[in-house]
């Protein structure tokens, strides 16, 4: 029986699926955090493989072409022994006409344990979660502009991994905020893990006011944004999500709300710059600052790795 | 609580007198997390040429895992020396079915190939469910299936056992 309340959880409270951040306890989220640093230390063994999904099929259904993301789910699912199918579903069986849940039940029919869906509606991993059998699981690999959990947790576990605490952080997430699922995830994260100080910075266009209500700190001014902050989250701008004239162009983009070495002097001295990638060089971030000594940009990608193992091993081992 | 009496202690020391009769120069100590682990630690305090033992886990070759899911003790696995060709004197407080001893051997192999395993327990409680066999136990006993024989250490570091019934 799911849960009804928060669809992720089981009447036990255990995570089956993973959809949001939001609304997830405290526990879980640093339970899945701690079980990713024991996936961390299985690179260190001569075999570099666990046996916990064993068996298991695993499906990647990406409906929105991400190279990063799904690679990284791969990588994962197959350290944990699973098999692995990757369905590059923008150009099968929806562009012949099939509905989202025609495809699941086919997929379903051939034994999949698990789906990893990437999806440009907001909502899609919900909608798969609640008509799949029982034994199947979701992982939301993005979904629209609503929410990218693994890259959330990802973000925190990197966030821990080089700031220990939550709850003396000032964190600032810089750019393209209305666009970015990924933003989203990562202030509920954020928020449930009790950082005090978060702090969403762009332009009026692209971090609209009511973003206040998520309990962040809304700055229109880069300065004001950056200064004292431990940690600097920058967005990628997306253009291909980009629709009407928004901003005057890139290049004054990056002169207002570019990460450049004067602006993150602003910030602590021991501040980590983030990025969940792929970065536009000149865009968003410069590159002296992309390759400088406060960037963990590469470090986040080897975590995701991890963090993933550790999503995909708790909610195989959860019954519905 | 059943009646039987397992004095701990007593059979530690009688654990203690085993693995110094087993040991050979060169092998290496290693404890089955969390139980197997405090008996490690113990013995080395007693007897410290025995050298630094490693901890090994089961947790990630468990075999009921899609029944019980992830448990606790991911991350204790921690060998301080190299696994290849070494001779290993593993260590656990109770062997019942030998599926935690299976894992365990699975986890071992994953950083490298042992030269060979033997293995040392505080109680054989019965049960065996896999040819697993000790070559040292400091107690045989048999207790039913419904019953759970676990190894507790108090903050002094006395080692005592408790029996319970499992819901």
């Amino acid at each position: 029986m799911l849960n009804k309340r928060n669809p992720q959880l089981n009447a036990h409270g255990e995570l089956v699926h993973l959809l949001s951040i939001e609304g997830l306890p405290r526990d879980v989220l640093h339970s899945i955090l701690d079980t990713a640093g024991t996936f961390l230390s299985v690179n260190d063994r001569e075999v570099k493989k666990v046996p916990l999904l064993r068996g298991k099929s695993v499906f990647n259904l990406f409906f929105e072409n991400s190279t990063r993301t799904r690679t990284t789910f791969e990588i994962a699912a197959k350290r944990l022994s699973a098999d692995v199918i990757n369905l590059d579903i923008a150009k099968s069986s929806a562009s012949k006409g099939e509905s989202l849940l025609d495809t699941i039940a086919n997929l379903s029919a051939m034994h999949a344990d698990m789906f990893v869906v990437r999806h440009s509606e907001s909502g899609a991993p919900y909608l798969i979660a609640q008509h799949c059998a029982p034994h199947v699981h979701v992982v939301n690999a993005g979904d629209g502009r609503h929410a990218h959990p693994t890259q959330g947790l990802l973000d925190m576990y990197t966030i821990r991994h080089f700031k220990k605490d939550f709850t003396q952080l000032s964190v600032a997430i810089v750019g393209d905020i209305v666009h970015s699922r990924v933003a989203r995830s990562d202030i509920h994260a954020l928020s449930i893990l009790g950082v005090p100080d978060i702090r969403a910075v762009g332009p009026k266009t692209l971090v609209p006011g009511d973003f206040k209500g998520m309990g962040v700190r809304v700055c229109h001014s880069m300065e004001e944004g950056i200064r004292g902050a431990d940690v600097v989250i920058m967005l990628r701008l997306q253009n291909e999500r980009m629709s009407g004239a928004m901003l005057p162009s890139a290049g004054e983009f990056f002169k207002n709300y570019g990460l450049t070495p004067d602006k993150l002097a602003l910030a602590k001295p021991d501040a980590i710059v983030m990025h969940p990638g792929p970065i536009n060089r000149g865009v968003e971030i410069d590159s002296s600052v992309a390759d400088g000594a406060h960037s963990v940009i590469l470090p986040q990608v080897t975590f995701g790795i991890a963090v993933r193992m550790a999503v995909m091993s708790i909610i195989a081992g959860n019954e519905a | 609580m059943s009646n039987l009496i397992l004095d701990a202690e007593a059979l530690y020391t009688e654990l203690r007198a085993g693995v110094q009769g087993l040991w050979r120069p060169g092998m290496a100590l290693m404890g089955i997390w969390s139980g197997g682990a405090w008996l490690a630690e113990r013995l080395v305090a007693d007897l410290p040429a025995l050298g630094k033992p490693g901890v090994i886990s089961s947790t990630l070759h468990r075999d009921d895992f899609g029944a019980r899911g992830m448990a606790g003790g991911t991350d204790a696995t921690k060998i301080p020396y190299s696994v290849d060709g070494a001779h290993i004197l593993l260590l656990d407080d109770v062997l019942f079915t030998g599926r935690t001893i299976r894992a365990v051997l699975n986890e071992l192999f994953d950083f490298g190939r042992p030269a060979s395993v033997t293995l040392a327990v505080l109680v054989d409680r019965g049960g065996r469910e896999l040819p697993v066999q000790p070559a040292f136990a400091a107690a045989k006993i048999s207790l039913p299936a419904t019953q759970k024989l676990a190894l507790a250490r108090a903050d002094s570091g006395r080692f005592s056992f408790s029996i319970e019934e499992k819901a």
